[in-house]
């Protein structure tokens, strides 16, 4: 047995493992250039490119795309992608309730909450008794825009990696909510820019601020407004919004104000109407000075809606998988926190997806 | 700890000194003694914390985790002190813990030995957050760099206790950390601290610009004229046996001029202008100068092919006599007689420049005898000596700046008011032959400007970017297109860390040449020329 043991690490690298060996995982998923693909089930997960039919964990557009012929997702991600793409973004859409699981060809497919934004999900796969959660994105911080992050008993996890190294360390949101109200008290006579993400982080944000207490209108750049009606419609109450325009900010250039874009505005021409203004980005990235200090933040606010290093790990474990497939982000760690852990672990190399999107 | 290290993180992003000043008003404000006291001489530079080597830092750290993990992590950060703080395992993360208090932390690692101040510095880290981990590693390992001085840590007392900034000033030699007499006073619960030090510090006087207009009303007859030399001002005084020297903000920089110090023999306070060379006959240039600056101590290579002197303006006190109230002729007889005692190595006069009216002086002003003098000064020959700038009694007339001609390179985004703006602007002049030009990158400037050509800039900027690195935009700059900005400075250096050779001393942007062909812009030998002079 010994003997055979080391024939099979020589010759395939991983430790033995009969159970997964004779399951072969990748015969249930595999990565192709479109994204994952599930031979037996006939689908894709998250596919960069138009295919015939598509499971989509959540609406962040590198995840959610135009243009494939079936879509299943939930169905906030399915109005997120009409809210985006218009009516017409695939042929015909199926919503998946959480929980409850559907047949697609031999493969029974369920989707659990993945904490990420709004509809956001994990997808389990089951075929032949076979478990892989391909997870997407998703965040283990209470957030009171999406519903909480489920971990799901799997034979093989597929995690994200966008923050997955030791330094990334989230601190708990609301803290970082009540050092902008501070900054705002501070510096009444100057406007308070906060970037986020148009989907997710910006209705986070302003949930959390008025989780705070903080009442006042929040003035939102026009990008953000068709989702914080959605958000909205589906009952997370944001209080009151009002367009950051020239005119709404008066002669004070919003001074004393909130107003939250995403961060791409603030670079732009669209920023000069803001007095003085403190520029606050929301995002996990803002852990590390040096990125607040290359994108000219002033006040930095570490609000994630991934994971961070603890999260990831402590989620590997939570799920009792025995092997971990790492995707987008910094593979090599966590692929090396797990050879430490004894879990067995490889890089899955997918194209597409955006390592900074956060 | 919470408020100190939320402090440091905050003042480190503040690019604006308004914003710097509130932030530490405001925590001076809110946080107890001796807590805040400490903070300021953390910030001052004045908290003396026994070092612990980063060697030691990496060791406490890789012992706790993989080393594989902890060189991704340093590998990604690119700081040590950062990346401890932030891959330390702790419970404190999770856990409401229990508020550790600046003066805790300072004490417990104060009286820590060389052998068991690794793991105090541990113990510490084990109960501390990100934050408060990362304020205690620079802290122990030196150098906050948070980029606020002490003059400006100083002017932010003055603001939290409503004061003037040279009240702060004349006392601070005398107090020490953690100054609880000082914020007693300030927040008005306690008497004002007596001065304490001996050879203290006095405000200096200073002088306001030659405005328009400003001396058709002025009698030429009521004021002494000098060359204003371009070395650093320094106060030199020796009380009682005492000798220190100190920088116009007050800060005491004896450690780096001990041949001044040792020439100190005598009983009195002078104003005068710090400069290298042997007088009276070579004066060396300011580049010369900054050989010592900036120094804790200083090396007898340097002190002998540099040497310091004083240059001196004005005589504030002698033999324990104060002079200051004297009018500015009656300072100057005594300080002439006072000179002529000392060390003509390391003590001169600054020469009166005698003219006839404001023309004849113009023409001084305009071309002056020497490279290091930067214009002249006017005092009234009735004026006292009063602290601070007041409008009247003493004028500055510098010298008109030197002019180049050079070509836009790069732009980057600004902060705050500017953070859409591209608004610092890095600019080259030609180098190599006819045909092969390529320009040098000379020097960075983001004033000089009006809000209107800013809107300018900015728009040539995003509709001539060639390549963007974050911030930064590359701008289209050959010989057939490009920006010609004429470039004011006040001087040049040589340099080894711009690939130029030169550095340039405040340079902005004084004209934008639209109507100048690139090609025409300036050439590096023109620079270099001025270099030799």
């Amino acid at each position: 047995m010994i003997h055979v043991r080391n024939v099979f690490k020589r010759l395939f690298g991983a430790p033995w493992r009969p159970y997964l060996w004779t399951m072969q995982p990748h015969r249930l998923l595999c990565p192709r250039p479109e994204g994952l693909f599930c031979p037996p089930g006939g689908f894709f997960i998250d596919p960069v490119r138009p295919v015939d039919r598509a499971l989509v964990t959540h609406g962040h557009s590198d995840h959610a795309r135009a243009g494939h012929r079936a879509v299943l997702a939930t169905a906030e991600t399915l109005d997120i992608m009409a809210l985006r793409y218009g009516e017409d973004f695939a042929a015909t859409t199926e919503a998946a309730a959480l929980g409850r699981t559907v047949r697609v060809n031999d493969v029974a497919v369920t989707f659990y909450p993945a904490g990420h934004v709004l509809g956001s999900a994990q997808i389990l796969v089951e075929w032949n008794g076979l478990r892989i959660v391909a997870s997407g994105d998703y965040k283990r911080q209470r957030d009171p825009t999406c519903a909480l992050f489920e971990p799901v008993p799997c034979d093989v996890f597929i995690t994200e990696a966008t923050f997955a190294l030791p330094v990334f360390r989230h601190p708990d949101a609301s803290r970082e909510i009540g050092r902008l109200l501070k900054s705002v008290r501070q510096f009444p006579e100057r406007a308070h820019l906060a970037g986020a993400y148009a989907l997710g982080k910006a209705q986070r944000v302003i949930r959390l601020l008025r989780d705070a207490g903080y009442s006042e209108p929040i003035f939102i750049h026009g990008a953000l407004s068709k989702l914080c009606d959605y958000y909205a419609s589906r009952g997370i109450d944001l209080g009151r919004l009002e367009p950051a325009t020239v005119e709404s900010g008066g002669k004070n250039g919003f001074a004393g104000g909130i107003v939250v874009g995403p961060p791409s505005a603030f670079a732009d021409r669209w920023a000069r109407r803001f007095a003085d203004p403190v520029a606050c980005f929301a995002s996990g990235w803002m852990r590390i000075r040096q990125r607040a200090r290359q994108r000219g933040v002033e006040l930095p606010l570490i609000i994630s809606d991934h994971a961070d290093w603890d999260e990831l790990t402590a989620t590997i474990r939570d799920t009792g998988a025995s092997e971990v497939w790492v995707t987008h982000g910094r593979e090599e760690a966590l692929v090396r926190w797990c050879e430490l852990a004894g879990i067995s672990a490889k890089p899955l190399h997918l194209v597409g997806y955006e390592d900074e999107g956060d | 700890m919470k408020a100190f290290a939320e402090l440091l993180d905050r003042l480190v992003l503040t690019p604006s000194r308004n914003g710097k000043l509130k932030l530490l008003a405001d925590y001076f404000a809110a946080t107890p003694d001796p807590d805040r006291g400490l903070a300021l001489a953390a910030i001052t530079g004045d908290l003396d914390i026994p070092s612990v080597k980063p060697a030691m830092l990496r060791t406490l750290v890789t012992e706790r985790m993989d080393p594989v993990l902890f060189a991704y992590s340093y590998d990604y950060v690119g700081d040590l002190a950062e990346t401890v703080s932030l891959v330390w395992s702790s419970a404190a993360d999770e856990s409401a813990q229990k508020e550790i208090r600046l003066a805790d932390a300072v004490g417990a690692l104060q009286r820590a030995g060389r052998a068991d101040g690794p793991a105090i510095l541990a113990g510490l880290l084990d109960r501390l957050a990100i934050p408060e981990r990362f304020a205690i590693i620079k802290l122990v390992t030196g150098g906050l760099r948070i980029g606020v001085s002490a003059r400006l840590a100083k002017q932010a007392l003055a603001d939290f206790g409503e004061v003037e900034v040279a009240e702060i000033e004349e006392l601070w030699h005398g107090l020490k950390p953690p100054y609880t007499e000082l914020f007693r006073w300030l927040s008005g619960e306690g008497e004002k601290p007596q001065r304490a030090a001996a050879a203290p510090f006095r405000p200096v006087m200073l002088s306001n610009p030659v405005g328009d207009g400003d001396l058709e009303k002025l009698d030429p007859a009521d004021y002494v004229a000098e060359w204003k030399w371009d070395g650093i001002r320094v106060q030199a005084v020796s009380e009682k046996g005492v000798r220190r020297l100190y920088s116009r903000t007050g800060d005491d920089i004896s450690g780096a001029f001990p041949d001044i110090i040792e020439a100190m023999d005598f009983e009195a306070t002078l104003d005068g202008e710090l400069l290298v060379g042997n007088p009276p006959g070579h004066t060396g240039t300011f580049s010369d100068l900054q050989q010592r600056l900036n120094r804790k101590s200083v090396s007898a290579k340097t002190l002998s092919r540099y040497p310091a002197f004083i240059r001196c303006y004005d005589i504030l006190q002698e033999r324990g006599e104060d002079r200051r109230s004297l009018p500015f002729a009656q300072r100057r007889q005594r300080l002439e007689r006072f000179v002529a005692t000392l060390d003509p190595g390391r003590f001169d006069l600054s020469p009166i420049v005698p003219f006839l009216g404001w023309e004849a002086l113009e023409d001084l002003r305009k071309d002056p005898p020497h490279p290091i003098i930067e214009g002249v000064m006017l005092k009234r020959r009735d004026s006292a000596y009063v602290p601070g700038r007041p409008k009247g009694p003493w004028f500055k007339w510098k010298r008109d700046p030197h002019t180049v001609d050079a070509v836009l390179m790069y732009a980057q985004r600004g902060h705050g008011k500017r953070s859409s703006f591209y608004s610092d602007f890095t600019f080259g002049v030609w180098s190599g032959a006819e045909g092969a030009l390529q320009l040098v990158p000379v020097g960075k400037a983001y004033f000089g400007f009006t809000d209107a050509e800013l809107r300018q800039l900015d728009k040539y900027v995003r509709d001539n970017t060639i390549e963007r690195f974050g911030p930064v935009r590359s701008v289209r700059a050959d010989p057939e297109h490009g920006l010609v900005l004429e470039i004011a400075f006040e001087g040049l250096a040589r340099s080894q860390r711009h690939r130029s050779g030169v550095a340039m001393r405040f340079p902005r942007i004084s004209r934008l040449r639209w109507d100048k062909p690139v090609a025409e812009a300036d050439r590096l030998e023109t620079l270099q020329a001025l270099l030799d002079r």
